[in-house]
Parts: structure tokens; sequence; C-alpha cells
């Protein structure tokens, strides 16, 4: 019989090593899954984690890996302030949604204006957007005792419908000939989130999220909210006689990780995407969850699970278009990652012990 | 606009076949919560029901078979969810996303190839004499079997719960799973069949929606029934009767504001579509002011060493 044994402090070996044996396991696992569809298991998973970092193509993947990641990673150090406190904010692809409409809101209304301030109003707006929809379920948890996990997930459904109504009405392109969806935002230099180095993938997104994890590091290592946050989330009743006031740490964790969300909206829709359309979201928001939990809600470990993830992304869809993988399968590889990562998890804070039957 | 295009006895019938697939995964994660375990992967056993019994029902002809491999489907996914946090001890928020986020992936995956196919109709039963009441007969006692079953298994969720050794058992694990222990009772155990009876009713609600409600196969279909479930837990106070009561209200808004799309009401599409979402936000507002009923262990994990 295996038996676990508590142990009396996590282990910080294994808090390191879980991330990575997880990353095994789901390889291995999800190398059987393509097998079992017909595919060449190695082939599978060189094409989604070896080919675009190193393969023939890779001076045109590399860059993109930077350009899938960025969301993520503002969206996953968001998370983490919350996740670390134990408040649970799985509404971020809302706050993306609404981050997007408030910024290209913004731009679009300047349309055809040319000034240097109409990006920086586009980020402000981004990031309030995304603070506004996600204050919501912290006010409603604050004021009503409200769960904040159903609420900020319910307005994920609400925030989509509004998409659909911005991109077919209020947003709509007017020389569009009626389509839906917005102008084009590359089109429109002033409001345009131009890759700053050519070639590179580096846009606006991805300085701010490098600036979210400098600012979350520091945060967690100097700072008394980060050390609040901590503190709420392993002992909450001590957090209470240490004056930690419950209700603020969760206004501000909501509204922060609500801010950078948004942010990562409105950088991908002034820049990637382009255009606010119907189908403008791709399941960040939700994927931002895995790479927070993968990354340890650790920053740096965040940094390094958001590439990794990107690196699913762009892997998956070479593995679509190359080997007719379904798309559908990356999407369960993520889900399948963060399920590993739970179940190994054990090993950090307990040790496995073999016991043979006592005889009583 | 033209309202009296609304026929309200059908409206009420409709009612109660909306309300079905949340009646049915609500109920089962009510046990769930009853026995101290909070799963919020409720919306990825639907999904993968909903694809399982699709799959199969399309494959044997038949919605009953159907239907078991959706219950199956639930509860095999339940599963992975009770290693998780019954075995592995992981924090049940993170797992129950999880196994959201994995169901939803996976459902996609085993639904390609089923988009744009019709499922064997499932045949109404027409209660002799009573469905041909006036009124009454169409809205209660003429549908299909799965009706029956969801409204009988609250009852029978009561029962079990309230007038029961093995519900008394259930609870204490729930209210207090070290007391429980410590009367010798397995806690574990009856938390694993707890999480498995509700994936399997989860999954029963998802293959409703794929088999009889809409009836098709779409990526992501349950569009945050599941999310709705677990919201009319809350809603219910953790009661079985008051999940019917929770499940005819939302089964009713979502049929009114279809019913509003159809008839053309000046309110655009959009905004009548996010209603039972806002209105799920209202309801758990107010009931959330009383948290004094939900089971005392809800959430926290059990190990034996505590």
């Amino acid at each position: 019989m295996i038996q676990l044994e508590k142990r009396p402090q996590p282990s910080r070996l294994w808090t390191f090593l879980t991330p990575m044996l997880a990353v095994a396991i789901t390889m291995i696992v999800g190398g059987a899954l393509f097998a079992a569809l017909g595919k060449n298991p190695v082939e599978a998973i060189r094409t989604i984690f070896w080919d675009p970092l190193f393969g023939e193509f890779a001076f045109y993947y590399r860059p993109q890996l930077l350009v899938k990641a960025a969301p993520l990673i503002l969206i996953a150090i968001g998370l983490s302030l919350g996740f670390k406190a134990g408040i649970w904010n799985i509404g971020a692809e809302g706050q993306y949604i609404m981050g997007a409409l408030a910024g290209a809101g913004v731009g679009l209304a300047f349309y055809p204006l040319e000034a240097a301030y109409v990006f920086p109003l586009m980020i402000i707006a981004g990031a309030l957007g995304g603070w506004a929809w996600g204050m919501i379920p912290g006010l409603l948890k604050t004021r009503f005792g409200t769960n904040e996990i159903l609420v900020s997930l319910m307005l994920v459904y609400v925030a989509e419908q509004l998409l659909a109504k911005m991109a077919l009405g209020l947003l709509r392109n007017p020389d569009g000939r009626g389509f839906p969806g917005s102008r084009n935002l590359q089109q429109y230099p002033s409001a345009h989130n131009a890759e700053i180095i050519a070639g590179t993938g580096i846009h606006w997104g991805v300085v701010a999220a490098l600036i979210a994890v400098i600012f979350a590091y520091i945060l967690f290592t100097r700072h008394l909210l980060g050390y609040q946050i901590r503190l709420a989330g392993q002992a909450p009743k001590a957090a209470r006689f240490a004056g930690v006031n419950p209700a603020r740490l969760t206004l501000v964790c909501l509204g922060l990780s609500g801010a950078l969300a948004g942010l990562a909206g409105m950088f991908e829709v002034s820049g990637p995407a382009g255009q606010i359309n119907i189908d403008f979201n791709v399941g960040y928001g939700f994927t931002a969850i895995i790479v927070a939990f993968l990354g340890r809600l650790h920053p740096v470990g965040i940094l390094l699970a958001g590439l990794l993830l990107a690196l699913t992304f762009i892997g998956g869809e070479n593995a679509e278009s190359n080997l007719g993988l379904p798309a559908a399968a990356i999407q369960m590889f993520q889900g399948m990652l963060l399920f590993f990562l739970l179940a190994v998890d054990v090993l950090t804070n307990f040790r496995l012990r073999w016991k043979t039957a006592e005889v009583v | 606009m033209d309202l009296s295009s609304i026929n309200p006895t059908l409206l009420l019938a409709s009612l109660i076949v909306a309300s079905t697939p949340i009646l049915l995964a609500a109920l089962g994660e009510l046990v769930v919560e009853r026995a101290g375990v909070l799963n919020l992967g409720v919306e990825g056993m639907m999904i993968t029901g909903a694809i399982c019994g699709f799959a199969i029902a399309v494959n044997t002809g038949s919605p009953f078979v159907g239907f078991i491999a959706a219950a199956l489907g639930g509860a095999a996914l339940a599963f992975l969810f009770a290693i998780l946090t019954q075995f592995a001890l992981a924090n049940q928020v993170a797992s129950g996303l999880a196994l959201t986020l994995f169901g939803l992936g996976l459902s996609a995956l085993l639904g390609q190839g089923y988009q744009g196919l019709k499922p064997p109709p499932t045949s109404d039963i027409d209660i002799p004499i009573l469905s041909d009441l006036p009124i009454l007969g169409p809205v209660l006692f003429s549908h299909d079997p799965m009706v029956y079953l969801a409204l009988s298994l609250v009852a029978a969720v009561w029962f079990v719960l309230n007038r029961t050794r093995a519900g008394l058992i259930l609870r204490a694990v729930g209210e207090n799973h070290g007391a429980a222990h410590a009367l010798g009772y397995k806690v574990i155990r009856i938390r694993i069949l707890a999480i498995l009876f509700g994936g399997a009713c989860a999954g029963l609600g998802g293959a409703y929606l794929s088999l009889v409600r809409v009836p098709q196969w779409t990526e992501g279909m349950t569009a945050g029934s599941g999310w709705i479930a677990l919201a009319l837990v809350v809603f219910a106070s953790w009661k079985a009767g008051r999940v019917l009561l929770g499940a005819w209200l939302f089964g009713g808004i979502s049929v009114l504001q279809l019913n509003l799309q159809a008839a053309g009401v000046a309110i655009p599409v959009e905004y009548l579509s996010m209603s039972p979402y806002l209105i799920t936000i209202l309801v758990l507002v107010i009931m959330s002011a009383d948290k004094s009923r939900a089971p005392g262990s809800l959430g926290r994990t059990f190990h034996a060493s505590d």
C-alpha cells in the first residue's frame, strides 16, 4: 500500500520538478492519444514542440511565440495575484473581451485622426474596461458575499454577447459593406499596436507582459501587498489578525487581474487581431488559468509556462495543417497538462511511503 | 412585435424541456456538495456527456443507449476528478476547472465528424388519460422519458438525503468529515460515490441537450449550462425541492427569451441572449446573503492524518 505522509513544509525541490514532470507525462499520454488517432506520435510531438523552435521554418514561428505568449502571460500574472490569496477570478476571458472593446472603441472614436496620444488613450481605456468588468464580481463578493467564481464566469457569456452586438452594431465598419466586424486598426497608424522591432514579434503587449512579470516579482518579494496576498491565501485567520482587510484585498486582486486581462485584449485587438469581430476571443482567458498554475503562481514560472503554452498553440496549428491533427486535440492537450500537474502536485506536499499492511 | 404568437401552454411545456438539463446536472452537484465536495467541472462533464450520448445514439440508433453512454462518460470524467481530489488531495477548485477545460477539449475532439448529423428521435410518452387534460396534459404529461426520470430523481434525491440512513451518513460526511471519520465512516469512499453520481447526472443533462433539446452536436454547445447548474445549487440552498423550482425559473427565462426573439421584440437578440446569465448573477446576489446552509466541509480536503 502507498501511504501519504504530510510534509511539514512543501518540498522546494518538488515545487520545481512537478511542472516538468507534468509536461513529460502529458507528452507521453498525449503521444499515446495521437497514436490512437492514427498519427505517428513521435512526429506529432516533434511538430508541436520542436519544429517551431528549431525546425526549418523556425525563423517564422519564433516571433509568433512572443505574440501568442504575451496575452497569456499578462492574464496569468493577474490571475496569480488572486489565486495566491484564494480569490478565484475565472472570468478573465470576459475581462479580455471588455478591454478589447473599450480599447478599440476609443481608437475607433478618434478615426481618422492622426495623433500620438490616441494609442496611450486606448491603453488606458483597455485597462479600465477589463478593470471595470473584474470589479463586478469583486464588488458583489465584498458587498453581498456572492461567489466570485460563478459571477466572473457568467460575465464571460455576457461579454461574448456584447462583443457580438458591438461587432454587428456600434463598432461595425461603416465601409464594410454590411459585413460584421470593425475597421481594421492595423490600417490606422495612430491606433496600431505595430511590431516595435520588425520581424521579432515584439509589440507593446510583449513589453507590457515583461513589465507585468517584473512588477509582480517585486510585489511578491518586496511589497507589503504581496505579503498580504500570500498571508491571506495561506492563513486567512492570521491575515485578519495582521490587519489585512479581506474586502480591500479582494477588490485589489480582482481589479488588477481584470485590468491586466483588459490590457491583453486591447493589445491583441489593436495588433495581431486587428479588429473587433464576433469570434475575436480565442480562449486566452481560460488557457491563462493553466499558465498560472503551471507557472506555480510565480512570475518567472508564469513567464516560462506562457511561452510553453504559446508553443503548443503554434505547434498545434502546425500539426493541424501538416498532420491533419484536429485543433481540439491541442485544447485537450492543454487541459491534460493541468490535470497531470494537479495530480503530481501531491509529491510537493506529501511524502509517499510504502507500507505493508499492519497487523492489528 | 406580436406577443400573441406566444402560446402559454407551449411555453410551459417547453419550459419543462428547457429546465431538464440543468435540473439533472444540478441534482447531481447537490449530492456532491452535500458530501462536502465542490466539483466545478459540471460544464466539462455535461459536454462530455453530450458528445458521448450523441455519438453512441447516432451509431446505435437508440437514444436510450445514448443516455446510458452519456451517464458513463460523465461518471468517467468525474472519476478523474475523484482521483485528483480524493487520492492526490489536489485543490478542488483547480481540479474542477481542469475538468472543464479538459472536457471541452475532449468533447470537441470526440465530436469531429458528428457536426451536422441528426440524432435518432427520442419519442414522447403520453401518459394515458392525464395527457388528455387541457393545459396540464401537454405541459406535464406528454414528454420524453428523461423528463419523468429527472422529476422522479428530484423526489428520490430528497428522500434518500432526508429519510434514509445512507443520506444521513452522506450529510454527516459533508458537514464534518473529521467527525464522520472518527465514527468510522469511509469518508473517501462515500465522496467518490457521490462524485460519480454527480458526473453521471451531469452527463445525462448534457445528453439531453444534444439528443432532445437542440438536437444536434456543436462544439461548446452547453454554453454555460453547467455553471448555471452550479449556481442553481446555491440558489436552492442545497435543497432538492428548491433545485426543481430554480430549474423551472431558469428554464422559463431561457424559453421566454427565445420566444421573445422569435416574436421580434424590439430588444436586440444579443441582450436577450445574455439575460439568463444576468439573471443568474442577480439570483446569486440575492441568495448569497445567507451562507449558513452550505455544508460545513464544502471544498475542504480530507486527509486522515489531519
